[in-house]
C-alpha cells in the first residue's frame, strides 16, 4: 500500500555532535536506525609514518597531536615504551610527577567528555560547568610547562622540568574544588529523570562482547569488566597508591557515565597520595646523550582517559629513528563498537552514544 | 467613529509594536539568564550590559543574504515563516492585560477585543503556527529539516489534545470562554484558579513547553541531533521570523496561563480584603509580572534540563498527560454539576 524505503542520512563530517570530523552514514526507518557506517579518515595526518622519520626525542611532541585533549597521557605512554626498550631507570620523583600529570589529564579529559556528552543530550549548562574546572587544570599545566593543550611534558628517562614552587599546593586546592564540583555535576544529571531515560538501557553491551570488540577504558569497565592498566600492569608510580577501579553493571550509557564520574574522585585520590608521598631527588635518570635504543621491539600500554593506549615500537639499533612506530589508539578501537551500539536505537541516541564512548578524532585518524 | 475605528487601530499598533519589542528583548533576557546560570556574562558589548544587542541582531539578520535552496518548494518555503509568525502575533488580540483604565479622562479597556470565544480563538491560532514548522521542514527538501518537521507534527498532535482537554476543564470551571470573563469569574470566586485546578495548571505548563518547542521538548530544533532542525536551510530575516515566532509563542502561552490560572490582572488573593492595599499596583503591572515569572521559568528550565527523546515525548503525552487531562475534566464536570 505504501512505498516505504530507508532514508539514508549523513551525520557529519560537519555536525555539531560528532566531536570533530566523524562521519556516520545512517540508514533510517522513520527515526529508528537500521544501519550505520562509520567513515573516518578526515583528520588523518600520517602520524605513525611521520614518527618513523623523526628522532626519538622529537616524537614526544608528535604524540601530543593524537589525543589532543589528553596530551600528557600520550606523552607518558610513548616515553615509557622507549624506556622499556632501552631498560632505563626513571627516578621516583619523576615517576610521581608523571602520575600527577597523567591524573590531572584524566580529569581534564573527563571534564571535556562530561560537558560534551551532557550537551549532546541537551543539558547545556553542565558543559560550561565542566569547562570551568577544565580551565583550572589547563592553568596548572600552563604553570608547569607553559603550554595549555599540547604539553610536550615528558622526556625519555624522566621529565624536562621540576614542578614550580608552590605548584603542589595549587594542585591540592584544585582537588578540593573538584570534589565539590563533581557533586554539582551529579546533582544536575545523575538522578535527573530525563537524563536517566535518555541513558538507561541505551547502547547496552555485555562484558564478553565488549572484550571481543576490543573496547577498553571506561567503556569496557561500564560493562562490568574490571580491566584497568593502572591496576593490572602498574606503570609510572601507580603501584604505590590505593585507588578503586569503578565498574558498571548493565553496560549501558548510564553505567559508562557513572564509571567516569567515579573516576573523577579516584583521580583526585591518587593525586593527593602522590603529593603526600612526593619524593625528593632528580627528575631525569641517567640517559645517554644520543638516544639510540638497542635493536628489538616492544609493546607497552597505559591507561589513557579514553582507554588503553599502546605503543608498539621497533628499533633497528642503527639509525636514530624508530624502524616501526605503531599506536593502539583507544578511541579508534572503541569506535568500532558504535555501529553495533546504535543498531535499533533512535537518531537522538546516536549522539548520546558517540558521546558515551568518548572518542577524539585526532586519535582515531592519527 | 473614534470608538469603533481609531481606538482599536491605535491599540493594535501599540500592541503589535510592544509585542515585537518584547519578543526581541525576550531573546536578550534568555541569553542573559542562561549566561548567569552558566557562570558567564552573556552579551556585554553592544550597549551597557548588552541592552542594544537585539537591535544589532536585527540589523545583522536584515543584512544577511536570503538564500532559497535550489530544490526547495519556493512558494511553501516563503510562506512557512509567515505562517509561523502571524498566528503568534494575532493571538495577542484577545489577551486582557487589564480590565479598564482611565487615561486623560477617557476610559480605555486594555485588550483589543473581548471575543466571547476567546479561549477557542487562542487554541485555533496557536495551532496554526506549528504548520509553519511542518511546511518549513517539507519545503526545504532536505533530510534533517524533514525529520524535524515530522517530529513537530507528532509533537503537536500529542500535546494539543492534552492541552485542549485541560482548557475544557477550565471552561467548565469558569463557565465562560471569554478571556475577560475567566478573569472576572476568578474575582468572583475570590481565588486564583491555580488553587482550584492545580493538575490542569501543571498540564498546561508541560503542554505549553511542548507546544512552543521549548526545552526539554525542543526536539524539532534539537541542535545536537538535527543541526538546527526545521530552520537549517533558512537564513536572514526568514530565519529570524521562526526565531521570533518561538518567543512570541512563549509569551502567548505565558499570558494565557496567567489569565487562566493566576487571575490575569488581579492582585494575589483577590478574595482577602486585608490585602486590598496591594491594589495600588495597576492591574496590567500585575499581569506583566506574572507573565514574566512564567517566562523566567521557561528559560530556567531550558538552562537546567536535558532533552527528551522522541519516543519518550510521545509516551509522556499519550500515556500520562492525556489520561490525566481526561480524568481531570470528568472530575471537574462532576463537581460542577453536583455543586
Amino acid at each position: 500500500m505504501f512505498d516505504t524505503s530507508e532514508l539514508v542520512i549523513n551525520m557529519g563530517p560537519q555536525h555539531p555532535s560528532t566531536h570533530g570530523v566523524l562521519r556516520v552514514v545512517l540508514r533510517l526507518d522513520g527515526e529508528r536506525v537500521v544501519g550505520a557506517d562509520v567513515v573516518i579518515g578526515y583528520l588523518h595526518r600520517g602520524i605513525e609514518k611521520l614518527c618513523e622519520h623523526r628522532d626519538w626525542l622529537q616524537i614526544v611532541l608528535i604524540t601530543d597531536r593524537m589525543d589532543y585533549v589528553a596530551a600528557a597521557s600520550n606523552n607518558l605512554g610513548y616515553v615509557e615504551t622507549v624506556e622499556k626498550l632501552m631498560s632505563l631507570e626513571v627516578p621516583p620523583r619523576a615517576r610521581y610527577i608523571r602520575t600527577i600529570l597523567a591524573e590531572l589529564q584524566r580529569i581534564a579529559s573527563h571534564c571535556l567528555w562530561l560537558g560534551t556528552h551532557a550537551m549532546d543530550l541537551g543539558a547545556m549548562t553542565v558543559f560550561l560547568y565542566a569547562f570551568r574546572e577544565r580551565e583550572l587544570i589547563l592553568d596548572l599545566f600552563e604553570e608547569y610547562c607553559g603550554a595549555r593543550l599540547t604539553y610536550n611534558a615528558m622526556r625519555i628517562g624522566g621529565l624536562p622540568l621540576d614542578i614550580p614552587p608552590r605548584w603542589d599546593e595549587k594542585v591540592r586546592a584544585f582537588c578540593d574544588i573538584l570534589d565539590t564540583k563533581v557533586y554539582e555535576y551529579e546533582e544536575l544529571l545523575t538522578r535527573n529523570r530525563i537524563f536517566l531515560e535518555r541513558t538507561r538501557g541505551v547502547g547496552v553491551i555485555g562484558g564478553d562482547e565488549a572484550i571481543a570488540i576490543g573496547l577498553s577504558g571506561p567503556a569496557l569497565r561500564g560493562s562490568g569488566v574490571p580491566r584497568d592498566v593502572r591496576k593490572d600492569e602498574p606503570y609510572a608510580a601507580y603501584a604505590d597508591f590505593e585507588f578503586n577501579v569503578p565498574i558498571g553493571m548493565a553496560g549501558d550509557t548510564y553505567d559508562r557515565y557513572l564509571v567516569r564520574i567515579e573516576e573523577f574522585r579516584q583521580s583526585t585520590r591518587i593525586i593527593r597520595q602522590a603529593l603526600d608521598g612526593l619524593p625528593e631527588g632528580p627528575i631525569l635518570g641517567k640517559v645517554p646523550r644520543l638516544i639510540k635504543p638497542p635493536a628489538g621491539e616492544t609493546y607497552h600500554a597505559i591507561e589513557s582517559p579514553k582507554g588503553e593506549i599502546g605503543y608498539f615500537i621497533v628499533s633497528d639499533g642503527k639509525s636514530n629513528v624508530p624502524y616501526r612506530f605503531r599506536v593502539r589508539p583507544p578511541s579508534f578501537c572503541n569506535l568500532q563498537a558504535l555501529p553495533r551500539l546504535i543498531q535499533g536505537h533512535l537518531v537522538a541516541d546516536v549522539v548520546a552514544l558517540i558521546g558515551s564512548i568518548d572518542i577524539v578524532l585526532g586519535e582515531v585518524d592519527r | 467613529m473614534i470608538d469603533t475605528y481609531v481606538v482599536p487601530t491605535l491599540k493594535i499598533l501599540v500592541l503589535l509594536n510592544a509585542v515585537l519589542v518584547a519578543v526581541t528583548y525576550m531573546v536578550l533576557l534568555e541569553r542573559k539568564v542562561i549566561a548567569w546560570v552558566q557562570v558567564r556574562l552573556g552579551p556585554m558589548r553592544v550597549g551597557p550590559h548588552g541592552v542594544l544587542q537585539p537591535i544589532a541582531d536585527a540589523i545583522k539578520l536584515l543584512l544577511k543574504e536570503d538564500i532559497t535552496p535550489a530544490r526547495a518548494d519556493r512558494l511553501v518555503f516563503t510562506l512557512a515563516p509567515i505562517v509561523s509568525m502571524v498566528p503568534a502575533l494575532i493571538a495577542f488580540a484577545v489577551i486582557p492585560f487589564d480590565s479598564e483604565i482611565t487615561l486623560f479622562g477617557y476610559t480605555l479597556s486594555l485588550y483589543v477585543a473581548d471575543v466571547n470565544v476567546g479561549l477557542l480563538y487562542i487554541v485555533a491560532t496557536t495551532s496554526i503556527s506549528v504548520y509553519g514548522i511542518i511546511l518549513a521542514g517539507y519545503a526545504s527538501n532536505s533530510k534533517f529539516p524533514l525529520l524535524a518537521g515530522l517530529r513537530a507534527s507528532a509533537q503537536l498532535i500529542s500535546y494539543e489534545v492534552a492541552v485542549s482537554m485541560m482548557l475544557v476543564s477550565m471552561v467548565v470551571t469558569a463557565g465562560t470562554l471569554s478571556m475577560v470573563g475567566i478573569v472576572e469569574s476568578q474575582r468572583e470566586a475570590g481565588v486564583w484558579f491555580v488553587f482550584i485546578q492545580p493538575v490542569a495548571f501543571v498540564i498546561l505548563f508541560i503542554g505549553g513547553l511542548a507546544e512552543t518547542n521549548r526545552a526539554p521538548f525542543d526536539l524539532p530544533e534539537a541542535e545536537q541531533e538535527l543541526t538546527g532542525g526545521f530552520h537549517t536551510e533558512y537564513s536572514g530575516m526568514r530565519f529570524a521570523l521562526f526565531f521570533l515566532a518561538e518567543y512570541a509563542n512563549m509569551i502567548v502561552v505565558s499570558a494565557v496561563a496567567t489569565t487562566l490560572f493566576l487571575g490575569g490582572w488581579l492582585r494575589p488573593f483577590p478574595g482577602v480584603g486585608a490585602l486590598a492595599f496591594l491594589d495600588f499596583v495597576p492591574g496590567w503591572i500585575w499581569f506583566l509580572m506574572k507573565t514574566f515569572a512564567f517566562l523566567y521559568v521557561f528559560i530556567w528550565i531550558r538552562a537546567t534540563l536535558p532533552r527528551y527523546r522522541y519516543d519518550q515525548l510521545m509516551r509522556l503525552g499519550w500515556k500520562v498527560l492525556i489520561p490525566v487531562a481526561i480524568a481531570n475534566l470528568i472530575v471537574t464536570a462532576f463537581i460542577r454539576v453536583l455543586l
